[in-house]
């Protein structure tokens, strides 16, 4: 009778959690904390602190890593994978580091009869990054196609960051977009 | 805390002759001025407060009558009446009381609608005065309000605005010496459209992973945090001073008979002046998109609207003028949904703006029922391999038998959803689908829709 072979283990795909970029920060502030025990505090259930603490998670750590993930379940007191199942559920938590003016294009349809695919077209290739690439060389830009921002009466919309600027965004407004950033008109990404 | 945003935006939420008598201003009063979200301008200028105070001195169950009488219908698609939903909460009895929650639902995510926004932005103060007579109603012991992740900003400002309501005295302990307490808490998603389906939401908020829950039982039984609850959209909440203001039989005058009162219609696309209309239910679609939003923007015919959001089947011409109310459109085979127009010209090209649609469910199928989250990918797929020319005649047949093994068959209306836009555009628009097929290219000339870089 053949017996099987040992698993190969060298080829082996990670873990889910091991295939997540790591992130420089490994703890929440004391701040931070606090802010979370707050959240905690205010709601009936302490499990309702998950997504605002990961909120808060991606402003400190500039993205939601697995240490990122780890320290939220700590400070929350719930399980890890609870929060693993969270974080890798909602898009706006970004798994990979992302630049520090993270443009949000907007490709639904209201956007799309008003031109947004050759707008994504073009901040691609102002910003050197194509969708889901990581920031350009400088750390500066990173690009993303984003589902309905509600700003279709004024699309196409893009989102810099966590502020939706919408004002019917052509080429000549998206240059202007990107100056003011590197101006620092715009709330940063993380701190 | 973070100073209020102040940049103005280039919406359109006005028409000649809005606030006449004729299409009265209920709730986008002050859209356009950045300052009215303050308490002291919604006091002086829009009666605020008015309705809160004399709802205060009514019965709660006199409040739910009111709804009733006024026959609103819930804004956030499913067109539920308002009053009959508050009515199906628990009473506390003598030996069994309750704690009831109100829940606001701003996670406005449906391609094609954004009223909420409006809203939020320059009326927050008549959403949280609804949201407390609301509570008054069903004698809930606190209310959330969800909104979707990308609104940070008017996550500040509803906080702060709810701060000054808080220090009026409208909001916390004994309100108004009534000697009852209630609280507003405002939650913030993370970007996930199928929260906007009310159990999904509720999950949200508890800090789990966006997922419908199975009904029974429904929310107004086993809610948020597994207490009794009502889930109400923006809007519907948004009205209710009001009608309470202007009194429920008064209100009822508006519309039509079965489909009373205003409601905001959001106009996207190919129009000249989008924006945001509020009219009386029953105002026929062709006036909104030709007087109103100014017709086409291109120059060329309008070829199909979508008059309810991204998930409500599209007309073609011939629906053209079908009064924009819940049954008329249900009668004709749409759904009146969010409210969202989206007009499409001739050049539009059919199959690329169904794969738009399809993609867009695909994403955001949350993946617990395998109908929706293994049909939708499905169709993706053959509607991208016919856009890429590389589609077979069977392809149609094959696209028509998989909206019936999705549509019913899942949990969430989001399966549905997804059948509404690819039916209606096969019926609809077939030849197109045909040529794609035998041409190996678009039937209309229009600028593409789709982008060669995305990331999907």
């Amino acid at each position: 009778m053949n017996h099987p072979l040992p698993p190969d283990t060298a080829n082996e795909p990670l873990a889910p959690g091991q295939r997540l970029p790591d992130s420089e920060r490994k703890e929440f502030s004391p701040e931070a904390l606090v802010e979370i025990q707050a959240i905690m505090a205010k709601f009936p259930d302490k499990l309702a602190a998950t997504l605002p603490a990961l909120h808060i998670a991606q402003r400190e750590f500039g993205f939601v890593s697995l240490a990122a993930m780890k320290a939220v379940a700590q400070a929350i007191g719930i399980p890890e994978g609870h929060v693993f199942g969270v974080a890798t559920f909602y898009t706006m938590y970004q798994k990979a580091p992302v630049g520090r003016f993270h443009l949000q294009v907007c490709t639904n349809i209201s956007c799309a009869l008003r031109g947004a695919a050759q707008l994504l077209e073009k901040v691609c290739e102002k910003t050197g990054v194509k969708p889901g690439q990581g920031p350009s060389a400088d750390g500066l830009w990173s690009v993303e196609e984003v589902e309905c921002l509600a700003g279709c009466g004024s699309g196409p919309c893009v989102q810099v960051n966590h502020d939706v600027y919408d004002e019917f965004v052509d080429e000549k407004k998206l240059l202007e977009v990107m100056e003011a950033c590197k101006r620092g008109d715009y709330r940063p990404w993380a701190k | 805390m973070a100073a209020i945003r102040t940049k103005p935006d280039p919406q359109i939420y006005t028409f000649p002759g809005f606030g006449t008598d004729k299409f009265p201003n209920l709730m986008l009063r002050g859209a356009g001025d950045l300052d009215n979200w303050h308490l002291k301008t919604y006091e002086q200028k829009h009666e605020g407060y008015v309705a809160l105070k004399a709802a205060l001195k009514l019965e709660p169950v006199a409040v739910v009558e009111e709804m009733k009488t006024s026959g609103i219908r819930g804004r956030g698609g499913a067109g539920f009446p308002c009053g009959l939903k508050w009515s199906f909460m628990p009473k506390d009895t003598a030996d069994r009381k309750f704690t009831r929650y109100l829940v606001c639902n701003g996670d406005e995510g449906e391609p094609g609608t954004f009223k909420d926004r409006a809203i939020l932005e320059y009326n927050p103060h008549q959403l949280i005065e609804g949201m407390i007579i609301g509570g008054w109603a069903m004698q809930c012991a606190k209310g959330f309000v969800y909104i979707r992740g990308e609104f940070l900003w008017l996550v500040e400002k509803l906080e702060a605005a709810i701060q000054q309501a808080r220090d009026a005295g409208y909001l916390g302990k004994n309100i108004l010496g009534t000697g009852w307490d209630y609280d507003i808490l405002v939650y913030r998603g993370a970007g996930a459209y199928i929260c906007g389906e009310e159990t999904a939401l509720l999950n949200s908020l508890e800090g789990r992973r966006g997922e419908p829950r199975v009904k029974p039982p429904f929310p107004a039984a086993k809610g948020a945090f597994g207490q009794p609850t009502t889930v109400n959209n923006v809007e519907t909440l948004a009205a209710v001073p009001p009608i309470l203001r202007m009194g429920g039989a008064e209100y009822a005058k508006l519309g039509t008979p079965k489909n009373t009162g205003t409601r905001i219609f959001g106009v996207s696309g190919h129009v000249k002046r989008p924006g945001l209309f509020e009219l009386p239910l029953g105002t026929p679609m062709d006036f909104v998109v030709n007087e109103l939003a100014g017709g086409s923007s291109t120059g060329r015919k309008i070829k199909a609207i979508i008059p309810g959001g991204a998930s409500a089947p599209m007309f073609d011409e011939k629906d053209f003028d079908c009064p924009l109310d819940f049954d008329t459109v249900k009668a004709r085979g749409s759904m009146a949904g969010s409210g969202g127009l989206i007009c499409m010209d001739e050049d539009t090209c059919m199959v690329q703006a169904t794969l738009r649609l399809i993609r867009f469910y695909a994403h955001e199928s949350c993946g617990q029922c395998t109908p929706c989250r293994e049909g939708c990918n499905w169709m993706e797929m053959v509607l991208h391999r016919i856009e890429h020319g590389e589609g077979r005649m069977e392809d149609l047949d094959l696209l028509a038998s998989l909206t019936p093994r999705i549509g019913l068959r899942t949990l969430c209306p989001l399966g549905d959803a997804a059948c509404g836009p690819m039916d209606s555009a096969l019926q609809k628009f077939r030849h197109e689908f045909e040529h794609h097929i035998t041409h190996k290219t678009c039937y209309a000339t229009g600028s593409r829709l789709l982008s060669t870089v995305g990331a999907h």
